[in-house]
Protein backbone atom coordinates (compact mmCIF):
# COMPACT_ATOMS: atom_id res chain seq x y z
CA UNK A 1 0.00 0.00 0.00
CA UNK A 2 1.49 3.55 -1.02
CA UNK A 3 1.80 6.03 2.00
CA UNK A 4 -0.91 8.35 2.88
CA UNK A 5 0.44 11.62 0.99
CA UNK A 6 -3.04 13.72 2.03
CA UNK A 7 -3.31 14.22 5.49
CA UNK A 8 -5.95 15.38 8.47
CA UNK A 9 -5.18 19.05 9.40
CA UNK A 10 -3.77 19.29 12.92
CA UNK A 11 -6.67 21.71 13.67
CA UNK A 12 -9.07 18.99 12.81
CA UNK A 13 -7.20 16.05 15.04
CA UNK A 14 -6.99 18.39 17.92
CA UNK A 15 -10.55 18.52 17.64
CA UNK A 16 -11.30 15.27 16.81
CA UNK A 17 -9.15 14.23 20.10
CA UNK A 18 -10.65 16.91 22.33
CA UNK A 19 -14.22 15.88 21.72
CA UNK A 20 -15.04 18.98 20.20
CA UNK A 21 -15.36 17.50 16.40
CA UNK A 22 -18.78 16.74 15.25
CA UNK A 23 -19.81 12.74 14.72
CA UNK A 24 -19.51 13.05 11.13
CA UNK A 25 -16.29 14.73 10.78
CA UNK A 26 -14.84 11.99 13.87
CA UNK A 27 -16.04 8.93 12.02
CA UNK A 28 -13.51 10.47 8.73
CA UNK A 29 -10.98 11.21 11.41
CA UNK A 30 -10.94 8.13 13.18
CA UNK A 31 -10.99 5.88 9.84
CA UNK A 32 -8.16 8.04 8.62
CA UNK A 33 -6.10 7.17 11.69
CA UNK A 34 -6.73 3.49 11.15
CA UNK A 35 -4.74 4.37 7.92
CA UNK A 36 -2.03 6.50 8.76
CA UNK A 37 0.52 6.22 11.74
CA UNK A 38 1.50 9.70 11.45
CA UNK A 39 -1.64 11.02 11.93
CA UNK A 40 -2.55 8.57 14.91
CA UNK A 41 0.69 9.87 16.48
CA UNK A 42 -0.94 13.37 16.26
CA UNK A 43 -3.61 12.53 18.06
CA UNK A 44 -2.12 10.36 20.83
CA UNK A 45 0.44 13.52 21.41
CA UNK A 46 -2.80 15.51 22.20
CA UNK A 47 -3.60 12.73 24.34
CA UNK A 48 -0.40 12.92 26.15
CA UNK A 49 -0.88 16.98 26.38
CA UNK A 50 -4.60 16.44 28.10
CA UNK A 51 -2.59 13.76 30.24
CA UNK A 52 -0.24 16.83 31.25
CA UNK A 53 -3.19 19.39 31.90
CA UNK A 54 -5.20 16.31 34.42
CA UNK A 55 -2.31 15.62 36.12
CA UNK A 56 -1.98 19.53 36.61
CA UNK A 57 -5.03 19.78 38.16
CA UNK A 58 -5.77 20.51 41.93
CA UNK A 59 -7.30 17.38 43.40
CA UNK A 60 -8.68 17.16 46.48
CA UNK A 61 -9.13 13.05 48.46
CA UNK A 62 -10.97 10.96 46.71
CA UNK A 63 -14.47 10.11 47.94
CA UNK A 64 -14.02 7.34 50.84
CA UNK A 65 -17.49 5.67 49.15
CA UNK A 66 -16.42 6.04 45.78
CA UNK A 67 -13.26 4.52 46.48
CA UNK A 68 -14.13 1.34 48.40
CA UNK A 69 -17.00 0.80 46.00
CA UNK A 70 -14.67 0.36 43.05
CA UNK A 71 -12.13 -1.37 45.29
CA UNK A 72 -14.79 -4.00 45.61
CA UNK A 73 -16.07 -3.98 42.06
CA UNK A 74 -12.00 -5.23 41.30
CA UNK A 75 -13.31 -9.11 40.77
CA UNK A 76 -17.14 -8.55 39.04
CA UNK A 77 -17.39 -8.84 35.98
CA UNK A 78 -16.27 -6.14 33.35
CA UNK A 79 -18.20 -2.98 33.46
CA UNK A 80 -20.49 -3.48 30.47
CA UNK A 81 -18.77 -0.02 28.64
CA UNK A 82 -15.28 -1.90 28.86
CA UNK A 83 -16.90 -5.38 27.51
CA UNK A 84 -18.30 -4.03 24.46
CA UNK A 85 -15.73 -4.52 21.63
CA UNK A 86 -14.64 -1.91 19.51
CA UNK A 87 -16.28 -2.53 16.22
CA UNK A 88 -13.62 -4.95 13.75
CA UNK A 89 -12.75 -3.49 10.47
CA UNK A 90 -14.59 -5.76 7.68
CA UNK A 91 -12.85 -8.97 6.48
CA UNK A 92 -10.45 -8.00 3.71
CA UNK A 93 -9.59 -4.91 5.59
CA UNK A 94 -11.69 -2.09 3.04
CA UNK A 95 -13.86 -0.44 5.71
CA UNK A 96 -11.73 0.38 9.00
CA UNK A 97 -13.51 -0.30 12.39
CA UNK A 98 -15.16 3.36 12.61
CA UNK A 99 -16.93 2.35 9.41
CA UNK A 100 -18.25 -0.99 9.90
CA UNK A 101 -19.15 0.55 13.28
CA UNK A 102 -21.47 2.58 10.86
CA UNK A 103 -22.94 0.42 8.99
CA UNK A 104 -23.83 -1.62 12.18
CA UNK A 105 -21.84 -4.60 10.77
CA UNK A 106 -23.80 -4.87 7.50
CA UNK A 107 -22.46 -4.72 3.99
CA UNK A 108 -23.57 -1.36 2.66
CA UNK A 109 -27.04 -0.60 1.34
CA UNK A 110 -26.02 0.98 -1.75
CA UNK A 111 -28.99 3.61 -3.33
CA UNK A 112 -28.58 4.66 -7.00
CA UNK A 113 -27.55 8.53 -7.77
CA UNK A 114 -27.63 7.69 -11.49
CA UNK A 115 -24.57 7.68 -14.00
CA UNK A 116 -23.56 4.36 -12.07
CA UNK A 117 -22.33 6.30 -9.11
CA UNK A 118 -23.94 5.60 -5.74
CA UNK A 119 -24.08 6.06 -1.84
CA UNK A 120 -24.80 5.01 1.33
CA UNK A 121 -26.04 7.80 4.05
CA UNK A 122 -24.67 6.97 7.05
CA UNK A 123 -25.68 9.70 9.76
CA UNK A 124 -27.03 12.75 8.79
CA UNK A 125 -27.87 14.82 11.65
CA UNK A 126 -28.03 18.67 12.80
CA UNK A 127 -23.86 18.73 13.04
CA UNK A 128 -23.47 17.23 9.48
CA UNK A 129 -23.72 14.05 7.67
CA UNK A 130 -21.11 10.98 6.82
CA UNK A 131 -22.01 9.40 3.69
CA UNK A 132 -20.22 6.46 1.70
CA UNK A 133 -19.73 6.84 -1.77
CA UNK A 134 -18.99 4.51 -4.85
CA UNK A 135 -17.70 5.80 -8.14
CA UNK A 136 -16.92 4.46 -11.52
CA UNK A 137 -13.98 4.98 -13.22
CA UNK A 138 -13.96 8.33 -15.46
CA UNK A 139 -17.35 9.65 -13.33
CA UNK A 140 -17.24 12.72 -11.15
CA UNK A 141 -17.34 12.16 -7.39
CA UNK A 142 -20.54 14.25 -6.17
CA UNK A 143 -20.50 17.97 -5.05
CA UNK A 144 -22.70 17.90 -1.96
CA UNK A 145 -23.84 21.36 -2.26
CA UNK A 146 -23.58 22.90 1.49
CA UNK A 147 -21.11 25.73 2.20
CA UNK A 148 -19.07 24.13 4.94
CA UNK A 149 -16.15 21.77 5.68
CA UNK A 150 -15.73 18.60 3.48
CA UNK A 151 -13.71 15.75 4.34
CA UNK A 152 -13.73 13.24 1.83
CA UNK A 153 -11.39 9.83 2.33
CA UNK A 154 -10.53 7.08 -0.42
CA UNK A 155 -11.21 3.63 1.11
CA UNK A 156 -10.70 2.07 -2.76
CA UNK A 157 -9.81 2.90 -6.26
CA UNK A 158 -8.81 6.73 -6.45
CA UNK A 159 -9.47 10.26 -7.67
CA UNK A 160 -7.75 13.67 -8.35
CA UNK A 161 -8.93 17.07 -9.23
CA UNK A 162 -6.63 20.25 -9.08
CA UNK A 163 -5.46 19.54 -5.53
CA UNK A 164 -4.30 16.52 -6.18
CA UNK A 165 -4.15 12.66 -6.77
CA UNK A 166 -5.94 10.45 -3.69
CA UNK A 167 -5.21 7.33 -2.90
CA UNK A 168 -6.56 4.84 -0.07
CA UNK A 169 -6.06 6.06 3.31
CA UNK A 170 -5.69 10.11 1.34
CA UNK A 171 -8.10 12.76 2.54
CA UNK A 172 -9.11 15.64 0.58
CA UNK A 173 -10.22 18.24 2.97
CA UNK A 174 -12.06 21.38 1.64
CA UNK A 175 -14.02 24.08 1.68
CA UNK A 176 -17.94 23.14 0.07
CA UNK A 177 -17.75 26.84 -1.24
CA UNK A 178 -14.93 26.09 -3.46
CA UNK A 179 -15.12 24.78 -6.86
CA UNK A 180 -13.74 21.41 -7.63
CA UNK A 181 -14.50 18.39 -9.78
CA UNK A 182 -12.88 15.07 -8.80
CA UNK A 183 -13.16 12.65 -11.02
CA UNK A 184 -12.67 9.38 -10.39
CA UNK A 185 -9.91 7.63 -11.69
CA UNK A 186 -9.69 4.09 -14.27
CA UNK A 187 -9.96 0.33 -12.69
CA UNK A 188 -11.04 -0.52 -9.35
CA UNK A 189 -14.59 1.33 -8.45
CA UNK A 190 -13.72 4.37 -5.84
CA UNK A 191 -14.98 3.88 -2.95
CA UNK A 192 -14.76 7.07 -0.18
CA UNK A 193 -16.24 8.06 3.06
CA UNK A 194 -17.33 11.13 2.78
CA UNK A 195 -18.88 13.97 5.55
CA UNK A 196 -20.15 17.72 5.38
CA UNK A 197 -21.47 19.87 6.94
CA UNK A 198 -24.57 21.06 7.76
CA UNK A 199 -26.87 23.14 5.74
CA UNK A 200 -27.86 25.29 8.65
CA UNK A 201 -24.35 25.22 10.26
CA UNK A 202 -25.30 24.74 14.21
CA UNK A 203 -21.75 23.84 15.61
CA UNK A 204 -19.44 27.27 16.04
CA UNK A 205 -16.80 25.41 15.28
CA UNK A 206 -16.78 24.39 11.69
CA UNK A 207 -16.49 27.79 10.50
CA UNK A 208 -12.47 28.06 13.03
CA UNK A 209 -11.69 24.91 11.15
CA UNK A 210 -12.15 26.21 7.82
CA UNK A 211 -9.51 28.51 8.45
CA UNK A 212 -6.59 26.33 8.03
CA UNK A 213 -8.09 24.39 4.98
CA UNK A 214 -6.67 24.57 2.25
CA UNK A 215 -8.59 27.02 -0.71
CA UNK A 216 -8.57 26.08 -3.81
CA UNK B 1 -7.58 5.14 21.48
CA UNK B 2 -6.01 2.86 23.72
CA UNK B 3 -2.64 1.85 23.64
CA UNK B 4 -1.62 -1.75 22.51
CA UNK B 5 1.36 -3.93 23.58
CA UNK B 6 3.54 -5.07 21.03
CA UNK B 7 6.08 -8.51 21.65
CA UNK B 8 9.69 -7.50 20.47
CA UNK B 9 11.13 -10.26 19.09
CA UNK B 10 14.55 -8.80 18.51
CA UNK B 11 16.51 -6.03 17.89
CA UNK B 12 14.17 -2.79 17.58
CA UNK B 13 14.01 -0.75 14.55
CA UNK B 14 15.40 2.45 16.24
CA UNK B 15 15.74 2.40 19.96
CA UNK B 16 15.63 5.61 21.69
CA UNK B 17 17.99 7.01 24.01
CA UNK B 18 16.90 7.88 27.41
CA UNK B 19 19.06 9.34 30.18
CA UNK B 20 18.91 9.50 34.14
CA UNK B 21 18.61 6.93 36.78
CA UNK B 22 16.23 4.47 35.20
CA UNK B 23 19.01 4.30 32.66
CA UNK B 24 20.83 2.02 34.76
CA UNK B 25 18.37 -0.41 36.05
CA UNK B 26 17.47 -1.49 32.70
CA UNK B 27 20.34 -3.82 32.18
CA UNK B 28 22.05 -4.88 28.86
CA UNK B 29 18.81 -5.61 26.49
CA UNK B 30 16.93 -2.69 27.37
CA UNK B 31 13.97 -4.98 28.33
CA UNK B 32 11.81 -4.29 30.96
CA UNK B 33 11.42 -7.26 33.13
CA UNK B 34 7.59 -7.50 34.58
CA UNK B 35 9.36 -7.99 38.50
CA UNK B 36 10.49 -4.71 37.83
CA UNK B 37 9.75 -1.65 39.93
CA UNK B 38 10.20 0.66 36.87
CA UNK B 39 12.12 2.96 38.82
CA UNK B 40 12.71 6.15 36.58
CA UNK B 41 8.91 6.58 35.24
CA UNK B 42 6.49 9.13 36.94
CA UNK B 43 4.43 7.37 39.46
CA UNK B 44 1.71 7.01 37.79
CA UNK B 45 2.83 4.97 35.31
CA UNK B 46 4.82 2.97 37.52
CA UNK B 47 1.16 2.18 39.20
CA UNK B 48 -0.38 1.13 35.78
CA UNK B 49 2.21 -0.92 34.81
CA UNK B 50 2.21 -2.54 38.67
CA UNK B 51 -1.51 -3.32 37.25
CA UNK B 52 -0.91 -4.57 34.32
CA UNK B 53 2.03 -6.83 34.96
CA UNK B 54 0.60 -8.50 38.40
CA UNK B 55 -2.94 -7.11 39.44
CA UNK B 56 -1.77 -4.97 42.16
CA UNK B 57 -3.90 -3.72 44.03
CA UNK B 58 -2.43 -1.55 46.40
CA UNK B 59 -1.20 0.03 43.05
CA UNK B 60 -4.42 0.44 41.39
CA UNK B 61 -5.66 2.19 44.95
CA UNK B 62 -2.81 4.42 44.35
CA UNK B 63 -4.01 5.45 40.83
CA UNK B 64 -7.73 5.79 41.93
CA UNK B 65 -6.51 8.29 44.51
CA UNK B 66 -4.79 10.21 41.87
CA UNK B 67 -7.41 10.27 38.77
CA UNK B 68 -10.35 10.03 40.41
CA UNK B 69 -10.37 13.37 42.09
CA UNK B 70 -9.39 15.13 38.79
CA UNK B 71 -11.98 12.49 36.26
CA UNK B 72 -14.52 13.68 38.70
CA UNK B 73 -13.38 17.53 38.03
CA UNK B 74 -13.77 16.92 34.10
CA UNK B 75 -16.88 14.89 34.24
CA UNK B 76 -17.97 17.86 36.29
CA UNK B 77 -16.91 20.57 34.09
CA UNK B 78 -18.45 18.60 31.07
CA UNK B 79 -21.97 19.55 33.10
CA UNK B 80 -22.38 16.12 34.75
CA UNK B 81 -24.36 16.13 38.43
CA UNK B 82 -22.24 14.61 41.04
CA UNK B 83 -23.93 11.27 41.24
CA UNK B 84 -23.54 10.63 37.22
CA UNK B 85 -20.07 12.07 37.50
CA UNK B 86 -19.12 9.14 40.26
CA UNK B 87 -20.75 6.56 38.24
CA UNK B 88 -18.55 7.43 35.32
CA UNK B 89 -15.20 7.87 37.42
CA UNK B 90 -15.99 3.88 38.66
CA UNK B 91 -16.22 3.06 34.92
CA UNK B 92 -13.41 4.76 33.58
CA UNK B 93 -11.44 3.36 36.78
CA UNK B 94 -12.59 -0.46 36.43
CA UNK B 95 -12.18 -0.13 32.94
CA UNK B 96 -8.70 0.69 33.30
CA UNK B 97 -8.28 -2.54 35.70
CA UNK B 98 -9.80 -4.23 32.97
CA UNK B 99 -7.94 -3.27 29.95
CA UNK B 100 -4.25 -2.77 31.37
CA UNK B 101 -3.13 -4.95 29.32
CA UNK B 102 -3.59 -3.01 26.82
CA UNK B 103 -1.61 -0.19 27.97
CA UNK B 104 1.85 0.24 26.16
CA UNK B 105 3.96 2.91 28.18
CA UNK B 106 6.14 4.20 25.36
CA UNK B 107 3.04 6.02 23.65
CA UNK B 108 1.26 7.48 26.54
CA UNK B 109 2.14 8.06 30.22
CA UNK B 110 -0.66 6.73 32.40
CA UNK B 111 -2.99 9.70 32.93
CA UNK B 112 -3.13 10.16 28.76
CA UNK B 113 -4.35 6.68 28.77
CA UNK B 114 -6.55 7.29 31.64
CA UNK B 115 -7.65 10.37 29.81
CA UNK B 116 -8.71 8.83 26.37
CA UNK B 117 -10.76 6.36 28.44
CA UNK B 118 -12.73 8.90 30.19
CA UNK B 119 -13.58 11.47 27.23
CA UNK B 120 -14.40 8.98 25.28
CA UNK B 121 -17.05 7.69 28.21
CA UNK B 122 -17.76 11.26 28.37
CA UNK B 123 -18.63 11.80 24.45
CA UNK B 124 -20.15 8.42 24.61
CA UNK B 125 -23.03 9.69 27.45
CA UNK B 126 -22.91 13.27 26.62
CA UNK B 127 -23.72 12.58 22.53
CA UNK B 128 -25.61 9.48 23.49
CA UNK B 129 -23.29 7.59 20.37
CA UNK B 130 -20.50 5.38 20.33
CA UNK B 131 -17.72 7.59 19.70
CA UNK B 132 -15.58 6.50 16.54
CA UNK B 133 -12.23 5.22 17.48
CA UNK B 134 -9.47 4.38 15.23
CA UNK B 135 -8.84 0.26 14.69
CA UNK B 136 -6.56 -0.96 17.22
CA UNK B 137 -3.24 -2.17 16.57
CA UNK B 138 -3.93 -5.77 17.30
CA UNK B 139 -1.74 -7.03 20.31
CA UNK B 140 -0.48 -10.35 20.50
CA UNK B 141 -2.22 -13.24 21.96
CA UNK B 142 1.56 -13.51 24.20
CA UNK B 143 0.69 -12.37 28.07
CA UNK B 144 4.45 -11.64 28.21
CA UNK B 145 5.23 -7.63 28.02
CA UNK B 146 8.50 -6.60 26.62
CA UNK B 147 8.30 -2.85 26.31
CA UNK B 148 11.01 -1.33 24.76
CA UNK B 149 12.19 0.37 27.95
CA UNK B 150 13.75 3.26 26.50
CA UNK B 151 10.77 4.45 24.77
CA UNK B 152 9.03 4.20 28.05
CA UNK B 153 11.54 6.03 29.66
CA UNK B 154 12.02 8.87 26.95
CA UNK B 155 8.45 9.45 26.60
CA UNK B 156 7.94 9.87 30.01
CA UNK B 157 10.89 12.42 30.20
CA UNK B 158 8.57 14.14 27.57
CA UNK B 159 5.68 14.53 29.20
CA UNK B 160 7.60 15.84 32.06
CA UNK B 161 9.23 18.24 30.00
CA UNK B 162 6.02 19.42 28.61
CA UNK B 163 4.40 19.22 32.04
CA UNK B 164 7.17 21.83 33.04
CA UNK B 165 6.12 24.32 29.86
CA UNK B 166 2.41 23.62 30.54
CA UNK B 167 3.35 25.06 33.91
CA UNK B 168 5.35 27.88 32.83
CA UNK B 169 2.04 29.12 30.43
CA UNK B 170 0.39 32.31 31.61
CA UNK B 171 -3.04 31.38 33.21
CA UNK B 172 -4.87 32.19 31.04
CA UNK B 173 -3.00 29.95 28.10
CA UNK B 174 -3.45 27.44 30.41
CA UNK B 175 -7.15 27.98 30.46
CA UNK B 176 -7.39 27.40 27.01
CA UNK B 177 -6.03 23.78 27.23
CA UNK B 178 -7.97 23.05 30.21
CA UNK B 179 -11.43 24.07 28.51
CA UNK B 180 -10.18 22.04 24.88
CA UNK B 181 -9.28 18.73 27.01
CA UNK B 182 -10.76 18.71 30.37
CA UNK B 183 -13.98 20.77 29.64
CA UNK B 184 -17.11 20.69 28.17
CA UNK B 185 -17.26 19.12 24.69
CA UNK B 186 -18.69 22.69 22.69
CA UNK B 187 -15.65 24.77 22.91
CA UNK B 188 -14.39 26.45 19.66
CA UNK B 189 -10.74 27.78 20.09
CA UNK B 190 -9.29 25.26 19.37
CA UNK B 191 -5.79 26.95 18.07
CA UNK B 192 -3.71 26.65 21.05
CA UNK B 193 -1.08 29.47 19.97
CA UNK B 194 0.86 28.44 23.11
CA UNK B 195 4.33 26.96 22.03
CA UNK B 196 3.84 23.54 23.38
CA UNK B 197 6.85 21.53 22.58
CA UNK B 198 4.54 18.48 21.04
CA UNK B 199 6.83 17.79 18.03
CA UNK B 200 8.99 15.60 20.03
CA UNK B 201 6.83 13.35 21.86
CA UNK B 202 4.80 13.27 18.84
CA UNK B 203 8.04 11.89 17.11
CA UNK B 204 8.46 9.76 19.62
CA UNK B 205 5.09 7.94 19.54
CA UNK B 206 5.58 7.83 15.67
CA UNK B 207 8.56 5.71 16.05
CA UNK B 208 7.08 3.47 18.82
CA UNK B 209 4.08 2.87 16.29
CA UNK B 210 5.96 2.22 13.48
CA UNK B 211 7.91 -0.21 15.56
CA UNK B 212 4.73 -1.91 16.05
CA UNK B 213 3.50 -2.02 12.86
CA UNK B 214 6.69 -3.62 11.97
CA UNK B 215 6.33 -6.05 14.08
CA UNK B 216 3.23 -7.12 14.07
CA UNK B 217 4.26 -7.48 10.22
CA UNK B 218 6.83 -9.61 11.24
CA UNK B 219 4.39 -11.97 12.72
CA UNK B 220 2.10 -12.58 10.39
Amino acid sequence: MSPVTHHIPDDIIEAYASGALPHAFSVVVATHLSLCASCRATAEACDVLAGTALDALDAGAPDADLRARTLAALDAPAPRSARAERPAPSSGGLFPGPVTAELRGRPPRWRSLGAGIRQQILTAGPLGTVRLLSIPGGKAVPDHGHNGLELTLVLQGSFQDQTGHYRRGDVQVVSDEVEHTPVADAGPTCICLAATDAPLRFNALIPRLLQGVFRI
Amino acid sequence: MLNETDTLQTARVRPAPATGAGLARLGQTGRMNPDDTHDGLSPPTQWLLAVRDRRDRAAFGRLFDHFAPRLTTMMLRAGMGRAMADDVVQDVMLTAWQKAHLFDPARAQASAWIYRIARNRQIDILRRERRPVPDALRPSEDDQHDDDALSALALDQEATRLRAALDALTADQRAVIEQAYLGDLSHTEIRQRTGLPLGTIKSRIRLALERLRHELKELR
